[in-house]
């Protein structure tokens, strides 16, 4: 089936068969491999991804789903070559070792910090519970989300 | 002569973050190759199974299917079978372990086809026709019903189910528990655990028909070791395989194997002369990739009336799964000299059985064996201070070995340094115990629902993998030297190589920040190479938390021979002996002329020019280095856990978890703290949540994530850390292996404050994990009600 998917704010008019998955799309369609496949039970969220603003798990979502939608992945958080803050955060307090899952768990944050500003550490640690990491004990990932939702909130204020 | 220190210890981000953060990793499920074919397996659904006729012809007939070959097609393809390198005994039973089972599938899982197609979905789609006719035979899934007499036989070919008996003895046990006041006699399960990297495995061949080159990319923490036993698996000449490990998204030595996988693309690409890519899925590898733990530990104290330990005997039975991985039979071992921790004692009796069972192959997942030793012993010395009446801390203060260097430990080890007893106080501090324990007795007092609980866990542990010669009297297959190489380029940057293959662990940071040092040169200017045959040619690579304490140091000692070939460049130039020269942050200065000088950089230049070198001289400022270290690194450190424990629902809540670590000295505060987070994470996880479970049938019950608990942030607390330091003299830098040390130290932490928190109801014991319903369980039982 024909769908027509804007990735990173580029229009993508693509064949895909129905059961592709929006990962695969992403992936092998399109080469954008920084979106990871960790699982095949949506638990991991190695592949989370926004559609339409939301965090989604792009392995649960079929590419015909975001027919006519807007994606955004890792590779377009940063803008106009300026890392996003949460990238920024993530690398000042060591929030990734390994680094497979941190696409997902970046995406998941940027949809987190988008409902809510402001979270606690309890709100993050909850919020992101749909995001497995094993190399960190979330401990730096955490204190990352909080640094790079105070960034954000003092740019929003200036 | 120091140079100044500007990057270790210090602050410096990590230079592999920009590559992984914006998406621009190399996993190897990323890579993609013109022709490239794709590999799906076909398993065995049962524990146990006579294979017999084998139905490929629909499957071969599917859209875009290439070939579909069973165990008995392939039998040619192997030189060897899958490699074990660590036969413990002479006389272990090692059985035949081919890529693809040719006769009969031991356990769920175990591969008996495989299907090649043009994409990875059409293989799938291809893989559901063949037909196996299998004999389902009685399978034995437990180690102790596995070691009954009548007990189904894993292998035919013996006539019980035992590999191998392994014993230690240190001192006369029977005199010392003949002499003992207290005898303490404790039974502990270590479950059967599911290391998890969040990446799946995954491996890509790329052949060169006509040059008999193949290079294989792998998701592995051991390229170096892999090139070599995959080479005797397919009976390729060593020079003819390269293996590159590029970006790996997490190992926990579960990608410390060789893997029939591996092989079986090898074969393929071998035989179809075209590209082969396999990607497990995460139910597949749950299957495929090896588990961790699955221990029955027997640990007995004898110890004097104010509980001072005498000696130490343990009798081990320990899972080995189907077949015999890597270095399976010597996850025991690795634990074997730690059911004594830091503790003293005049002697000790250690006996480990390896049992085949109708399971997914175990071998060393994050700590191999330390964690299983530290979790008895540090949960029989609580018994112990029940036992004798006194605090938790005070028993370990009487037992603690003392302040020194090379002390002997019971065990027969020398440990390079130890100063315990600082460590737990600070650790106490930390935590203010006392404030804590006050509180634990108004719970008690005014009946809250909600009890506090204080463990305890004083661990040491073993790391820094190895002597060789010490790897040689244990019957390790390899050895435990690590090679580097530097080389200062024209331009005056430095490439380093590392033969250490890191998948998070940030050693091009690390490794940075030694050589900057040394050199006197920028951080950034540093690049460090690794994880691929060809360009890092010698390694032993990454486990065991050994990369900095034997594979940074070489990096270290490359260094130095730089260093000392640049002296005499510099010398040559400045028209002075070597002599005369000092060398601070990278520039050689005539001693009392400091104005008088040459940069490091300018040397690099004038030996790669080489119009004027002192006689003797080779061109170039290369230097390669191998370390084998004299003795292991034994960190040690207190983790102190607070649980609340919830009487009504037995529902455990990590209140606090305070841990300090000794490491020794420290290159990348950052990395080290990051490293322990993990560790305890991945501890608190055993203590509370993980259990692989399979069916009496052999059918592996945890089948995925949906029903393996994988903790999320929201499980964990937030860390309270600290260190002492104090500096190991098994190498020059003083550093200790911290890889593990979290997971060694956390799950008796955890199962202590958990048993601590419900000990005034009667409860001594627990199993693991303490989930809810465990813990509901002993709080009944305890007040004499039905369990």
């Amino acid at each position: 089936m024909r769908i027509s998917v804007t990735v990173n704010g580029e229009r993508h008019d693509a064949e895909v068969e129905a059961r592709t998955l929006l990962v695969y799309f992403l992936r092998e369609t399109l080469g954008l491999t920084g979106t990871n496949v960790g699982c095949d039970t949506s638990s991991c969220g190695a592949c989370t991804v926004l559609l339409d603003g939301q965090s989604v798990k792009a392995c649960t979502v079929l590419a015909a789903q975001a027919d006519g939608g807007s994606v955004t992945t890792v590779e377009g958080l940063a803008r106009n070559g300026d890392w996003h803050p949460l990238q920024k955060a993530f690398h000042e307090h060591h929030g990734l070792q390994c680094g497979f899952c941190t696409p997902g768990m970046l995406m998941a944050a940027v949809g987190l910090l988008s409902e809510d500003p402001e979270p606690d550490e309890a709100g993050v640690r909850l919020a992101l519970e749909g995001n497995l990491c094993r190399c960190t004990g979330y401990q730096n990932i955490v204190t990352a989300v909080l640094a790079a939702a105070a960034e954000l909130r003092a740019a929003g204020a200036a | 002569m120091a140079t100044a220190e500007r990057y270790t210890g210090g602050g410096v981000l990590r230079k592999e973050d920009p590559t992984l953060l914006t998406g621009q990793g190399t996993f190897v499920e990323s890579i993609t190759l013109p022709g490239m074919l794709h590999a799906v397996f076909v398993r065995s659904p049962f524990g146990a199974a006579a294979i017999g006729a084998i139905d490929a012809d629909r499957a071969r007939e599917a859209p875009g299917v290439v070939a579909v070959f069973t165990g008995t097609d392939l039998e040619g393809e192997w030189a060897a079978g899958l490699p074990m390198a660590w036969p413990v005994t002479e006389d272990i039973r090692v059985p035949d372990h081919w890529p693809l089972t040719p006769d009969v599938a031991r356990y769920a899982g175990d591969a008996v086809a495989v299907v090649v197609a043009k994409t990875r979905a059409q293989a799938k789609d291809a893989a559901e026709l063949v037909r196996v006719d299998y004999d389902e035979r009685p399978a034995v899934v437990d180690i102790e019903r596995a070691l009954a007499d009548g007990a189904p036989r894993v292998h035919d070919g013996y006539d019980d189910n035992r590999s191998y008996t392994w014993t230690l003895t240190n001192g006369d046990i029977d005199a010392a528990f003949a002499k003992a006041d207290i005898v303490i006699r404790r039974r502990t399960t270590q479950p059967r655990l599911i290391p998890n990297a969040i990446e799946p495995r995954a491996v890509v061949v790329q052949p060169v028909p006509a040059a008999g080159d193949y290079t294989m990319w792998s998701t592995t923490q051991i390229p170096h070791i892999s090139k070599i036993l995959l080479a005797l698996t397919l009976g390729i000449p060593e020079s003819k395989l390269r293996v590159i490990a590029p970006d790996v998204g997490g190992g926990f030595g579960s990608k410390l194997n060789v893997y029939a996988e591996e092989a079986v693309c090898l074969a393929l690409a071998r035989r179809l002369g075209r590209p082969v890519k396999w990607v497990a899925d995460r139910s597949e590898d749950y299957q495929a990739t090896i588990h961790g733990r699955d221990q029955v530990q027997h640990l007995e104290l004898a110890a004097d009336s104010e509980g001072r330990i005498l000696g130490y005997r343990v009798k081990l039975l320990a899972n080995m799964g189907a077949y015999l991985q890597l270095v399976a039979p010597g996850v025991p071992l690795l634990g074997a000299f730690l059911y004594c921790g830091s503790y003293g004692g005049e002697a000790y009796h250690f006996e480990c059985t390896g049992v085949f069972t109708n399971t997914t192959p175990t071998d060393a997942y994050r700590g191999a064996g330390r964690p299983e030793a530290t979790y008895a012993i540090e949960l029989a010395m609580d018994a112990l201070a029940r036992e004798v009446g006194v605090d938790p801390a005070e028993i370990r203060r009487r037992n603690f070995l003392p302040k020194g260097e090379m002390v002997a430990s019971p065990g027969g080890l020398q440990f390079d340094t130890t100063d315990y007893g600082p460590n737990l106080e600070r650790a106490l501090r930390l935590l203010g115990y006392d404030d804590v324990r006050a509180e634990q007795a108004a719970r008690r007092e005014r009946g809250d629902a909600k009890l506090l609980g204080i463990g305890f866990s004083t661990y040491v542990e073993m790391c820094g993998l190895a002597p060789s010669q010490v790897l040689g009297s244990l019957n390790y297959g390899a050895g435990g030297w690590e090679a580097a190489t530097v080389r200062m380029l024209p331009t005056g940057k430095v490439e380093v190589v590392t033969g250490t293959s890191p998948h998070g662990q940030g050693h091009e940071t690390a490794w940075s920040q030694i050589v900057a040092d040394r050199l006197g040169v920028g951080f950034d200017d540093v690049t460090v190479l690794h994880g691929d045959t060809a360009i890092a040619p010698h390694g032993m690579n990454t486990y065991g938390s050994r990369s900095l304490s034997v594979g940074g140091v070489a990096v270290h000692e490359a260094c130095g021979r730089v260093v000392d070939k640049a002296r005499r460049i510099a010398a040559h130039l400045l028209e002075v002996s070597p002599d005369d020269l000092e060398f601070e942050a990278g520039q050689y200065r005539v001693k009392g002329v400091p104005d008088r000088s040459k940069t490091i950089q300018e040397i690099a230049f004038a030996a790669w020019t080489a119009h004027s070198l002192p006689e003797g001289v080779e061109p170039g400022l290369t230097a390669d280095a191998v370390f084998d270290p004299p003795n292991f690194t034994f960190p040690f450190g207190s983790h102190l856990c607070v649980a609340e424990v919830d009487s009504e629902t037995g529902a455990v809540e990590i209140a606090r978890y305070v841990a300090v670590d000794d490491c020794g000295h420290v290159i990348n505060p950052q990395i080290v703290d990051g490293q322990v987070h993990g560790g305890i994470a991945q501890g608190i996880a055993a203590a509370l949540y993980e259990e692989a479970f399979y069916t009496e049938d052999g059918t592996l019950a945890t089948s995925s994530m949906l029903n393996y608990l994988v903790p999320s942030a929201a499980e964990f607390p937030s860390f309270e850390l600290d260190r002492t330091v104090t500096p190991s003299n098994s190498n020059p830098l003083g550093v200790k292996g911290i890889g593990e040390a979290g997971t060694i130290a956390s799950t008796p932490a955890v199962m202590n404050a958990v048993i601590d928190a419900l000990s005034h109801l009667g409860v001594t014991d627990l199993d693991l994990p303490a989930t809810p319903e465990r813990v509901w369980r002993a709080i009944r039982s305890a007040k004499g009600g039905d369990a």
